[in-house]
Protein backbone atom coordinates (compact mmCIF):
# COMPACT_ATOMS: atom_id res chain seq x y z
CA UNK A 1 0.00 0.00 0.00
CA UNK A 2 2.81 2.39 0.99
CA UNK A 3 6.26 1.76 -0.48
CA UNK A 4 9.61 3.45 -0.20
CA UNK A 5 11.95 3.28 -3.19
CA UNK A 6 15.63 4.03 -2.53
CA UNK A 7 14.49 6.49 0.14
CA UNK A 8 17.41 8.53 1.43
CA UNK A 9 17.07 11.19 4.14
CA UNK A 10 19.78 13.55 5.32
CA UNK A 11 19.91 16.38 7.82
CA UNK A 12 22.91 18.64 7.27
CA UNK A 13 25.64 16.09 6.45
CA UNK A 14 24.15 13.31 8.57
CA UNK A 15 22.47 10.45 6.77
CA UNK A 16 19.39 9.24 8.65
CA UNK A 17 18.42 6.46 6.33
CA UNK A 18 20.15 5.29 3.21
CA UNK A 19 18.29 3.84 0.22
CA UNK A 20 15.50 2.35 2.31
CA UNK A 21 13.31 -0.14 0.42
CA UNK A 22 10.29 -1.05 2.50
CA UNK A 23 6.77 -2.25 1.77
CA UNK A 24 4.00 -1.40 4.17
CA UNK A 25 1.12 -3.74 3.45
CA UNK A 26 -2.46 -3.86 4.65
CA UNK A 27 -2.96 -5.58 7.98
CA UNK A 28 0.47 -4.67 9.33
CA UNK A 29 1.42 -2.59 12.36
CA UNK A 30 4.89 -1.11 11.84
CA UNK A 31 6.99 0.39 14.59
CA UNK A 32 9.92 2.74 13.98
CA UNK A 33 12.50 2.46 16.76
CA UNK A 34 15.66 4.44 17.35
CA UNK A 35 17.61 6.57 19.81
CA UNK A 36 16.90 10.28 20.28
CA UNK A 37 17.81 12.20 17.16
CA UNK A 38 18.08 9.09 15.01
CA UNK A 39 15.50 10.48 12.56
CA UNK A 40 12.29 8.67 13.50
CA UNK A 41 10.10 11.75 13.13
CA UNK A 42 11.92 12.84 9.96
CA UNK A 43 11.27 9.42 8.43
CA UNK A 44 7.62 9.59 9.47
CA UNK A 45 7.22 13.04 7.90
CA UNK A 46 8.86 11.81 4.69
CA UNK A 47 6.46 8.84 4.61
CA UNK A 48 3.58 11.31 5.00
CA UNK A 49 4.84 13.47 2.13
CA UNK A 50 5.54 16.47 4.38
CA UNK A 51 9.26 16.39 3.67
CA UNK A 52 10.99 15.91 0.35
CA UNK A 53 13.55 13.08 0.57
CA UNK A 54 17.13 13.79 -0.51
CA UNK A 55 16.83 10.85 -2.90
CA UNK A 56 14.29 8.19 -3.76
CA UNK A 57 10.57 8.43 -3.35
CA UNK A 58 7.50 7.29 -1.47
CA UNK A 59 4.69 5.55 -3.35
CA UNK A 60 1.10 5.43 -2.10
CA UNK A 61 -1.24 3.08 -3.97
CA UNK A 62 1.36 2.88 -6.80
CA UNK A 63 1.34 6.68 -7.25
CA UNK A 64 4.30 8.84 -6.20
CA UNK A 65 3.10 10.59 -3.04
CA UNK A 66 4.29 14.00 -4.22
CA UNK A 67 2.14 13.76 -7.37
CA UNK A 68 -1.01 12.84 -5.51
CA UNK A 69 -3.64 15.61 -5.17
CA UNK A 70 -3.57 16.71 -1.54
CA UNK A 71 -7.22 16.08 -0.86
CA UNK A 72 -7.07 12.54 -2.25
CA UNK A 73 -4.02 11.93 -0.10
CA UNK A 74 -5.87 13.29 2.94
CA UNK A 75 -8.60 10.70 2.42
CA UNK A 76 -5.99 7.90 2.41
CA UNK A 77 -3.40 9.02 4.94
CA UNK A 78 -3.59 10.60 8.40
CA UNK A 79 -0.86 11.68 10.81
CA UNK A 80 -0.70 12.10 14.57
CA UNK A 81 2.00 14.66 15.29
CA UNK A 82 4.27 14.70 18.30
CA UNK A 83 3.22 18.11 19.53
CA UNK A 84 0.29 20.46 19.07
CA UNK A 85 -0.46 24.15 19.04
CA UNK A 86 -3.22 26.11 20.66
CA UNK A 87 -2.99 29.87 20.42
CA UNK A 88 -6.75 30.34 20.28
CA UNK A 89 -9.64 28.87 22.24
CA UNK A 90 -11.38 25.85 20.74
CA UNK A 91 -13.62 23.13 22.09
CA UNK A 92 -12.94 19.40 21.98
CA UNK A 93 -15.67 18.69 19.41
CA UNK A 94 -14.47 21.50 17.10
CA UNK A 95 -10.97 20.09 17.15
CA UNK A 96 -12.12 16.54 16.44
CA UNK A 97 -14.41 17.75 13.64
CA UNK A 98 -11.43 19.28 11.80
CA UNK A 99 -10.53 15.65 11.00
CA UNK A 100 -13.61 15.57 8.75
CA UNK A 101 -12.19 18.36 6.55
CA UNK A 102 -11.15 16.18 3.59
CA UNK A 103 -14.59 14.56 3.54
CA UNK A 104 -16.39 17.90 3.11
CA UNK A 105 -16.85 20.06 0.04
CA UNK A 106 -15.65 23.65 0.26
CA UNK A 107 -18.93 25.28 1.27
CA UNK A 108 -20.32 22.25 3.07
CA UNK A 109 -20.88 22.28 6.82
CA UNK A 110 -20.49 19.24 9.03
CA UNK A 111 -23.55 17.00 8.78
CA UNK A 112 -25.22 14.94 11.48
CA UNK A 113 -23.15 12.04 10.20
CA UNK A 114 -19.87 13.95 10.67
CA UNK A 115 -20.92 14.75 14.23
CA UNK A 116 -21.69 11.11 14.94
CA UNK A 117 -18.27 10.07 13.54
CA UNK A 118 -16.62 12.65 15.80
CA UNK A 119 -18.63 11.57 18.83
CA UNK A 120 -17.78 7.92 18.17
CA UNK A 121 -14.09 8.89 18.05
CA UNK A 122 -14.44 10.66 21.41
CA UNK A 123 -16.21 7.62 22.85
CA UNK A 124 -13.43 5.32 21.57
CA UNK A 125 -10.69 7.43 23.14
CA UNK A 126 -12.47 7.61 26.49
CA UNK A 127 -13.56 11.22 26.07
CA UNK A 128 -17.33 10.81 25.98
CA UNK A 129 -18.87 13.84 27.66
CA UNK A 130 -15.88 16.06 26.86
CA UNK A 131 -17.33 17.42 23.59
CA UNK A 132 -18.08 20.95 24.74
CA UNK A 133 -15.01 21.35 27.00
CA UNK A 134 -12.48 24.02 25.98
CA UNK A 135 -9.10 22.45 25.17
CA UNK A 136 -7.42 24.66 27.77
CA UNK A 137 -9.24 22.85 30.58
CA UNK A 138 -7.83 19.42 29.62
CA UNK A 139 -4.83 17.63 31.05
CA UNK A 140 -1.88 16.68 28.82
CA UNK A 141 -3.09 13.10 28.43
CA UNK A 142 -6.65 14.16 27.65
CA UNK A 143 -5.34 16.69 25.12
CA UNK A 144 -3.32 13.90 23.49
CA UNK A 145 -6.43 11.75 23.21
CA UNK A 146 -8.30 14.64 21.54
CA UNK A 147 -5.62 14.65 18.83
CA UNK A 148 -6.01 10.87 18.46
CA UNK A 149 -9.79 11.26 18.24
CA UNK A 150 -9.33 13.85 15.47
CA UNK A 151 -7.16 11.34 13.60
CA UNK A 152 -9.82 8.65 14.06
CA UNK A 153 -12.47 11.05 12.75
CA UNK A 154 -10.40 11.55 9.61
CA UNK A 155 -10.91 7.81 9.08
CA UNK A 156 -7.86 7.33 6.85
CA UNK A 157 -6.84 3.72 6.18
CA UNK A 158 -3.14 4.56 6.56
CA UNK A 159 -2.19 6.14 9.88
CA UNK A 160 1.25 7.45 10.81
CA UNK A 161 1.54 8.06 14.54
CA UNK A 162 4.42 9.89 16.19
CA UNK A 163 4.66 8.68 19.79
CA UNK A 164 0.92 8.22 20.32
CA UNK A 165 1.50 7.21 23.95
CA UNK A 166 3.09 10.56 24.90
CA UNK A 167 1.49 11.97 28.07
CA UNK A 168 -0.74 8.89 28.48
CA UNK A 169 -0.93 6.92 31.72
CA UNK A 170 -0.24 3.15 31.66
CA UNK A 171 -3.88 2.19 31.30
CA UNK A 172 -4.45 4.55 28.39
CA UNK A 173 -1.16 3.63 26.69
CA UNK A 174 -2.37 0.07 26.36
CA UNK A 175 -6.00 0.95 25.58
CA UNK A 176 -5.10 3.46 22.86
CA UNK A 177 -2.53 1.15 21.25
CA UNK A 178 -5.04 -1.72 21.32
CA UNK A 179 -7.59 0.53 19.65
CA UNK A 180 -5.19 1.75 16.98
CA UNK A 181 -3.54 -1.60 16.30
CA UNK A 182 -6.96 -3.24 15.91
CA UNK A 183 -7.70 -0.85 13.03
CA UNK A 184 -5.00 -2.60 10.98
CA UNK A 185 -7.21 -5.70 11.01
CA UNK A 186 -9.80 -3.86 8.90
CA UNK A 187 -9.44 -4.48 5.17
CA UNK A 188 -6.84 -2.22 3.56
CA UNK A 189 -5.63 -0.59 6.79
CA UNK A 190 -2.05 -0.20 8.00
CA UNK A 191 -0.39 1.72 10.86
CA UNK A 192 3.13 3.05 11.24
CA UNK A 193 4.07 4.02 14.80
CA UNK A 194 7.02 5.78 16.29
CA UNK A 195 7.45 4.35 19.80
CA UNK A 196 10.03 4.59 22.56
CA UNK A 197 8.79 1.65 24.59
CA UNK A 198 10.36 -1.57 23.27
CA UNK A 199 7.89 -3.74 25.14
CA UNK A 200 4.86 -1.96 23.70
CA UNK A 201 6.51 -2.22 20.27
CA UNK A 202 6.96 -5.96 20.75
CA UNK A 203 3.37 -6.36 21.93
CA UNK A 204 1.57 -4.36 19.24
CA UNK A 205 3.96 -4.29 16.29
CA UNK A 206 4.03 -6.87 13.53
CA UNK A 207 6.99 -5.26 11.75
CA UNK A 208 9.80 -2.95 12.80
CA UNK A 209 12.24 -0.43 11.39
CA UNK A 210 15.38 0.14 13.46
CA UNK A 211 17.25 3.36 12.73
CA UNK A 212 20.92 2.92 13.67
CA UNK A 213 23.59 5.59 13.42
CA UNK A 214 25.15 6.49 10.06
CA UNK A 215 22.04 5.82 7.99
CA UNK A 216 22.00 2.10 8.54
CA UNK A 217 18.52 0.78 9.03
CA UNK A 218 17.09 -2.63 9.53
CA UNK A 219 13.52 -3.58 8.78
CA UNK A 220 11.43 -6.71 8.73
CA UNK A 221 9.03 -8.79 10.81
CA UNK A 222 9.21 -7.83 14.47
CA UNK A 223 10.42 -11.25 15.59
CA UNK A 224 13.43 -10.93 13.26
CA UNK A 225 14.53 -7.39 14.07
CA UNK A 226 13.66 -7.14 17.76
CA UNK A 227 16.59 -9.02 19.28
CA UNK A 228 18.71 -8.11 22.25
CA UNK A 229 21.93 -7.50 20.26
CA UNK A 230 20.07 -5.23 17.82
CA UNK A 231 18.43 -3.26 20.60
CA UNK A 232 21.67 -2.87 22.56
CA UNK A 233 23.32 -1.49 19.45
CA UNK A 234 20.30 0.74 18.77
CA UNK A 235 20.18 2.39 22.18
CA UNK A 236 23.90 2.15 23.10
CA UNK A 237 23.15 0.50 26.40
CA UNK A 238 23.01 -2.97 27.89
CA UNK A 239 19.61 -4.60 28.22
CA UNK A 240 18.24 -7.47 30.24
CA UNK A 241 15.98 -9.90 28.48
CA UNK A 242 13.32 -11.43 30.68
CA UNK A 243 11.24 -14.39 29.60
CA UNK A 244 7.85 -14.47 31.25
CA UNK A 245 4.29 -15.42 30.35
CA UNK A 246 5.50 -16.82 27.03
CA UNK A 247 6.97 -13.49 25.88
CA UNK A 248 10.24 -11.54 25.95
CA UNK A 249 10.60 -8.33 27.94
CA UNK A 250 13.48 -5.90 27.84
CA UNK A 251 14.71 -3.73 30.69
CA UNK A 252 17.72 -1.41 30.75
CA UNK A 253 20.49 -2.97 32.79
CA UNK B 1 -23.86 26.16 17.46
CA UNK B 2 -27.20 27.74 18.36
CA UNK B 3 -25.50 30.36 20.46
CA UNK B 4 -23.34 31.36 17.51
CA UNK B 5 -26.37 31.58 15.26
CA UNK B 6 -28.08 33.81 17.81
CA UNK B 7 -25.05 36.10 18.04
CA UNK B 8 -24.78 36.28 14.25
CA UNK B 9 -28.50 37.08 13.87
CA UNK B 10 -28.28 39.68 16.61
CA UNK B 11 -25.36 41.39 14.87
CA UNK B 12 -27.11 41.15 11.53
CA UNK B 13 -30.02 43.09 13.04
CA UNK B 14 -27.80 45.49 15.00
CA UNK B 15 -25.72 46.59 11.99
CA UNK B 16 -28.60 48.39 10.17
CA UNK B 17 -29.67 49.90 13.50
CA UNK B 18 -26.20 51.39 13.99
CA UNK B 19 -26.36 52.87 10.48
CA UNK B 20 -29.81 54.28 11.18
CA UNK B 21 -28.66 55.81 14.46
CA UNK B 22 -25.62 57.36 12.78
CA UNK B 23 -27.74 58.83 9.97
CA UNK B 24 -30.20 60.38 12.40
CA UNK B 25 -27.55 62.23 14.43
CA UNK B 26 -26.06 65.59 13.48
CA UNK B 27 -26.33 69.34 13.74
CA UNK B 28 -29.39 69.44 11.44
CA UNK B 29 -32.33 67.75 13.15
CA UNK B 30 -33.95 65.21 10.84
CA UNK B 31 -36.85 63.10 12.11
CA UNK B 32 -37.28 59.39 11.44
CA UNK B 33 -39.99 59.84 8.79
CA UNK B 34 -38.00 62.49 6.92
CA UNK B 35 -34.84 60.40 7.13
CA UNK B 36 -36.66 57.40 5.67
CA UNK B 37 -38.15 59.48 2.83
CA UNK B 38 -34.77 61.06 2.06
CA UNK B 39 -33.12 57.63 2.01
CA UNK B 40 -35.72 56.37 -0.46
CA UNK B 41 -34.83 59.27 -2.73
CA UNK B 42 -37.69 61.68 -2.12
CA UNK B 43 -36.53 65.26 -2.55
CA UNK B 44 -39.57 66.96 -1.00
CA UNK B 45 -37.39 68.09 1.94
CA UNK B 46 -34.40 69.45 0.04
CA UNK B 47 -32.26 70.13 3.13
CA UNK B 48 -32.83 66.67 4.55
CA UNK B 49 -32.07 65.07 1.18
CA UNK B 50 -28.87 67.04 0.78
CA UNK B 51 -27.65 66.48 4.34
CA UNK B 52 -28.32 62.75 4.17
CA UNK B 53 -26.98 62.05 0.68
CA UNK B 54 -24.11 64.50 0.52
CA UNK B 55 -22.86 64.50 4.10
CA UNK B 56 -24.04 61.74 6.38
CA UNK B 57 -24.47 58.72 4.11
CA UNK B 58 -20.93 58.78 2.65
CA UNK B 59 -19.40 59.21 6.07
CA UNK B 60 -21.56 56.60 7.78
CA UNK B 61 -20.94 54.04 5.06
CA UNK B 62 -17.22 54.83 5.17
CA UNK B 63 -17.22 54.29 8.92
CA UNK B 64 -18.96 50.93 8.57
CA UNK B 65 -16.65 49.80 5.76
CA UNK B 66 -13.50 50.87 7.62
CA UNK B 67 -14.60 49.21 10.86
CA UNK B 68 -15.48 46.01 9.00
CA UNK B 69 -12.19 45.96 7.08
CA UNK B 70 -10.11 46.55 10.20
CA UNK B 71 -11.86 43.84 12.22
CA UNK B 72 -11.65 41.34 9.35
CA UNK B 73 -8.00 42.15 8.75
CA UNK B 74 -7.25 41.78 12.45
CA UNK B 75 -8.96 38.39 12.65
CA UNK B 76 -7.03 37.18 9.58
CA UNK B 77 -3.65 38.41 10.81
CA UNK B 78 -4.17 36.87 14.24
CA UNK B 79 -4.65 33.41 12.76
CA UNK B 80 -1.96 33.95 10.10
CA UNK B 81 0.66 34.88 12.71
CA UNK B 82 -0.95 32.60 15.29
CA UNK B 83 -0.51 35.47 17.65
CA UNK B 84 -3.50 36.87 19.55
CA UNK B 85 -1.75 40.24 19.86
CA UNK B 86 -1.58 40.87 16.12
CA UNK B 87 -3.56 43.82 14.77
CA UNK B 88 -3.91 45.26 11.25
CA UNK B 89 -0.97 47.60 11.82
CA UNK B 90 1.50 45.14 13.29
CA UNK B 91 3.15 44.42 9.93
CA UNK B 92 3.78 48.05 9.00
CA UNK B 93 1.05 48.57 6.37
CA UNK B 94 -0.29 51.65 8.14
CA UNK B 95 3.22 53.00 8.75
CA UNK B 96 3.92 53.03 5.02
CA UNK B 97 0.63 54.82 4.41
CA UNK B 98 1.30 57.30 7.19
CA UNK B 99 4.71 58.27 5.87
CA UNK B 100 3.27 58.79 2.38
CA UNK B 101 0.41 60.90 3.74
CA UNK B 102 2.56 63.05 6.03
CA UNK B 103 5.02 63.73 3.21
CA UNK B 104 2.09 64.70 0.96
CA UNK B 105 0.74 67.04 3.66
CA UNK B 106 4.17 68.56 4.08
CA UNK B 107 4.31 69.14 0.33
CA UNK B 108 0.87 70.76 0.51
CA UNK B 109 -0.94 68.27 -1.75
CA UNK B 110 -4.76 68.14 -1.83
CA UNK B 111 -7.05 65.58 -0.18
CA UNK B 112 -7.35 63.45 -3.34
CA UNK B 113 -3.58 63.06 -3.48
CA UNK B 114 -3.43 62.17 0.18
CA UNK B 115 -5.70 59.16 -0.31
CA UNK B 116 -3.96 57.98 -3.45
CA UNK B 117 -0.56 58.28 -1.79
CA UNK B 118 -1.79 56.56 1.37
CA UNK B 119 -2.84 53.56 -0.70
CA UNK B 120 0.43 53.49 -2.61
CA UNK B 121 2.42 53.79 0.63
CA UNK B 122 0.47 50.95 2.23
CA UNK B 123 0.97 48.65 -0.78
CA UNK B 124 4.66 49.55 -0.93
CA UNK B 125 5.14 48.56 2.71
CA UNK B 126 3.15 45.38 2.18
CA UNK B 127 5.37 44.23 -0.70
CA UNK B 128 8.57 45.11 1.13
CA UNK B 129 7.55 42.99 4.11
CA UNK B 130 6.26 40.15 1.93
CA UNK B 131 9.38 40.12 -0.22
CA UNK B 132 11.85 40.31 2.66
CA UNK B 133 10.10 37.68 4.74
CA UNK B 134 10.18 35.21 1.84
CA UNK B 135 13.75 35.88 0.81
CA UNK B 136 16.30 33.28 1.80
CA UNK B 137 15.28 30.91 4.58
CA UNK B 138 11.95 29.17 5.04
CA UNK B 139 8.86 31.32 5.40
CA UNK B 140 7.63 31.08 8.94
CA UNK B 141 5.08 33.18 10.75
CA UNK B 142 7.73 34.39 13.19
CA UNK B 143 9.92 35.58 10.35
CA UNK B 144 6.99 37.46 8.84
CA UNK B 145 6.09 38.93 12.22
CA UNK B 146 9.66 40.06 12.90
CA UNK B 147 10.08 41.55 9.44
CA UNK B 148 6.77 43.39 9.76
CA UNK B 149 7.46 44.68 13.26
CA UNK B 150 10.91 45.94 12.29
CA UNK B 151 9.62 47.63 9.13
CA UNK B 152 6.82 49.20 11.20
CA UNK B 153 9.40 50.49 13.68
CA UNK B 154 11.31 52.00 10.76
CA UNK B 155 8.19 53.79 9.54
CA UNK B 156 7.58 54.98 13.10
CA UNK B 157 10.99 56.63 13.16
CA UNK B 158 10.35 58.34 9.82
CA UNK B 159 6.98 59.58 11.12
CA UNK B 160 8.64 61.07 14.20
CA UNK B 161 11.26 62.68 12.00
CA UNK B 162 8.62 64.27 9.77
CA UNK B 163 6.64 65.51 12.77
CA UNK B 164 9.74 67.07 14.31
CA UNK B 165 10.55 69.13 11.21
CA UNK B 166 6.94 70.12 10.40
CA UNK B 167 5.79 73.72 11.12
CA UNK B 168 3.43 73.87 14.11
CA UNK B 169 0.49 75.02 11.97
CA UNK B 170 0.42 71.71 10.09
CA UNK B 171 0.91 69.41 13.06
CA UNK B 172 -2.79 69.31 14.02
CA UNK B 173 -3.92 67.83 10.73
CA UNK B 174 -1.14 65.27 10.83
CA UNK B 175 -2.00 64.17 14.36
CA UNK B 176 -5.68 63.74 13.43
CA UNK B 177 -4.65 61.53 10.54
CA UNK B 178 -2.34 59.47 12.74
CA UNK B 179 -4.98 58.97 15.44
CA UNK B 180 -7.58 58.07 12.82
CA UNK B 181 -10.32 60.34 11.60
CA UNK B 182 -13.26 59.88 9.25
CA UNK B 183 -14.06 63.53 8.48
CA UNK B 184 -12.35 63.33 5.08
CA UNK B 185 -13.92 59.98 4.17
CA UNK B 186 -16.38 60.96 1.47
CA UNK B 187 -15.94 58.11 -1.04
CA UNK B 188 -17.14 54.89 0.56
CA UNK B 189 -17.75 52.89 -2.64
CA UNK B 190 -14.25 51.44 -3.08
CA UNK B 191 -14.12 50.54 0.61
CA UNK B 192 -17.45 48.74 0.48
CA UNK B 193 -16.44 46.80 -2.62
CA UNK B 194 -13.14 45.72 -1.07
CA UNK B 195 -14.86 44.82 2.20
CA UNK B 196 -17.47 42.62 0.52
CA UNK B 197 -14.98 40.97 -1.84
CA UNK B 198 -12.56 40.46 1.04
CA UNK B 199 -15.24 38.90 3.21
CA UNK B 200 -16.25 36.53 0.42
CA UNK B 201 -12.65 35.39 -0.12
CA UNK B 202 -12.02 35.12 3.62
CA UNK B 203 -15.17 33.08 4.14
CA UNK B 204 -14.13 30.76 1.35
CA UNK B 205 -10.94 30.13 3.34
CA UNK B 206 -12.68 29.85 6.72
CA UNK B 207 -12.47 26.09 7.20
CA UNK B 208 -8.83 25.87 6.06
CA UNK B 209 -8.10 28.66 8.56
CA UNK B 210 -9.64 26.52 11.29
CA UNK B 211 -7.08 23.84 10.36
CA UNK B 212 -4.26 26.39 10.42
CA UNK B 213 -5.10 27.06 14.08
CA UNK B 214 -4.03 23.47 14.80
CA UNK B 215 -0.72 24.03 12.99
CA UNK B 216 0.67 24.03 9.47
CA UNK B 217 1.50 20.32 9.37
CA UNK B 218 -2.06 19.39 10.31
CA UNK B 219 -3.47 21.72 7.65
CA UNK B 220 -1.16 20.13 5.12
CA UNK B 221 -2.06 16.56 6.09
CA UNK B 222 -5.78 17.37 5.93
CA UNK B 223 -5.39 18.44 2.31
CA UNK B 224 -4.66 22.17 2.34
CA UNK B 225 -1.60 24.02 1.04
CA UNK B 226 -0.40 26.14 3.99
CA UNK B 227 2.11 28.14 1.95
CA UNK B 228 -0.52 29.27 -0.53
CA UNK B 229 -3.05 29.86 2.23
CA UNK B 230 -0.59 32.10 4.10
CA UNK B 231 0.20 34.17 1.01
CA UNK B 232 -3.47 34.69 0.18
CA UNK B 233 -4.35 35.60 3.77
CA UNK B 234 -1.41 37.99 4.04
CA UNK B 235 -2.26 39.79 0.80
CA UNK B 236 -5.94 39.93 1.67
CA UNK B 237 -5.39 41.30 5.18
CA UNK B 238 -2.87 43.86 3.91
CA UNK B 239 -5.20 45.03 1.16
CA UNK B 240 -8.06 45.46 3.64
CA UNK B 241 -5.80 47.43 5.98
CA UNK B 242 -4.45 49.56 3.14
CA UNK B 243 -7.98 50.51 2.08
CA UNK B 244 -9.08 51.23 5.65
CA UNK B 245 -6.02 53.38 6.33
CA UNK B 246 -6.52 55.21 3.06
CA UNK B 247 -10.06 56.16 4.02
CA UNK B 248 -9.57 57.00 7.67
CA UNK B 249 -5.95 56.97 8.84
CA UNK B 250 -4.82 54.48 11.45
CA UNK B 251 -7.79 53.98 13.73
CA UNK B 252 -6.57 51.79 16.54
CA UNK B 253 -8.18 49.15 18.68
CA UNK B 254 -10.97 47.90 16.35
CA UNK B 255 -8.79 45.37 14.53
CA UNK B 256 -7.20 44.04 17.69
CA UNK B 257 -10.17 43.72 19.96
CA UNK B 258 -13.31 43.06 17.91
CA UNK B 259 -12.16 39.53 16.91
CA UNK B 260 -11.23 38.79 20.52
CA UNK B 261 -14.62 39.89 21.82
CA UNK B 262 -16.24 37.50 19.35
CA UNK B 263 -13.86 34.66 20.25
CA UNK B 264 -14.75 35.18 23.91
CA UNK B 265 -18.49 34.90 23.30
CA UNK B 266 -18.61 32.49 20.36
CA UNK B 267 -15.34 30.58 19.95
CA UNK B 268 -12.78 30.53 17.17
CA UNK B 269 -14.57 28.86 14.24
CA UNK B 270 -13.69 31.21 11.38
CA UNK B 271 -16.95 30.56 9.57
CA UNK B 272 -18.55 32.36 12.51
CA UNK B 273 -15.72 34.70 13.44
CA UNK B 274 -15.04 36.37 10.06
CA UNK B 275 -18.54 37.55 9.11
CA UNK B 276 -19.43 38.56 12.67
CA UNK B 277 -16.17 40.52 12.91
CA UNK B 278 -17.25 42.55 9.89
CA UNK B 279 -20.69 43.21 11.39
CA UNK B 280 -19.47 44.09 14.88
CA UNK B 281 -16.43 46.05 13.68
CA UNK B 282 -18.53 48.02 11.20
CA UNK B 283 -21.34 48.72 13.64
CA UNK B 284 -18.92 49.64 16.42
CA UNK B 285 -16.98 52.14 14.33
CA UNK B 286 -20.20 53.63 12.94
CA UNK B 287 -21.48 54.34 16.45
CA UNK B 288 -18.08 55.54 17.69
CA UNK B 289 -17.76 57.94 14.76
CA UNK B 290 -21.25 59.30 15.37
CA UNK B 291 -20.35 60.01 18.99
CA UNK B 292 -17.04 61.53 17.89
CA UNK B 293 -18.78 64.08 15.71
CA UNK B 294 -21.75 64.81 18.01
CA UNK B 295 -20.38 64.71 21.58
CA UNK B 296 -18.33 67.88 21.47
CA UNK B 297 -20.15 69.44 18.49
CA UNK B 298 -19.39 71.66 16.69
CA UNK B 299 -15.86 70.46 17.47
CA UNK B 300 -15.05 66.97 16.13
CA UNK B 301 -13.00 64.44 18.04
CA UNK B 302 -10.80 62.01 16.13
CA UNK B 303 -12.68 58.70 16.17
CA UNK B 304 -9.48 56.79 16.97
CA UNK B 305 -9.60 58.24 20.47
CA UNK B 306 -13.20 57.17 21.02
CA UNK B 307 -12.74 53.60 19.77
CA UNK B 308 -10.20 53.03 22.51
CA UNK B 309 -12.13 54.93 25.19
CA UNK B 310 -15.28 52.90 24.47
CA UNK B 311 -13.63 49.60 23.64
CA UNK B 312 -11.14 49.19 26.45
CA UNK B 313 -13.69 48.96 29.30
CA UNK B 314 -15.99 46.68 27.29
CA UNK B 315 -13.16 44.33 26.47
CA UNK B 316 -11.76 44.25 29.99
CA UNK B 317 -15.25 43.53 31.34
CA UNK B 318 -15.66 40.56 28.98
CA UNK B 319 -12.17 39.29 29.75
CA UNK B 320 -12.76 39.36 33.51
CA UNK B 321 -16.14 37.67 33.14
CA UNK B 322 -14.90 34.93 30.79
CA UNK B 323 -14.20 31.64 32.47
Amino acid sequence: MLRTEQLTLRIADRTLCDRLEADFNAGENWVILGANGSGKTTLLHALAGLRQPEAGRVMLDHTPLRDMPSRRRALRLGVLFQDFESAFPATVIETVLTGRHPHLQRWQWESVEDYSVAEAALEATGLAGFAQRPLTTLSGGERRRVEIAALLAQNAPLCLLDEPTNHLDLHHQVRILELLAARAARPGHVNIFVLHDINLAARFGTHGILLFDHGECLHGPMSDVLTRPNLERLYHCRLREIHADGGRWYLPD
Amino acid sequence: MNRRLLIALFLLAAAPLSLWYALSQGSVNIGAAELWRALLGHRDNATAYLVIHELRLPRVLSAFAVGGMLALSGALLQVLLRNPLADPYVLGVSGGAAVAVLLSMLAGLGAGWLQANAFVGALFSMFIVFGLSRAGAAWTQNRLLLTGVVVAAGWGAVISLILSVTPASQIHGMLFWLIGDLSTATQPVAGIIILLTGLAVAWWLARPLNLLMRGENIASILGENPARLRSVVYLLASLLTAMAVTLAGSIGFVGLVIPHILRLVGGSDHRFLLPTSVLLGGGFLTVADTLARSWAAPAQLPVGVLTALLGVPVFLFLLVRAR
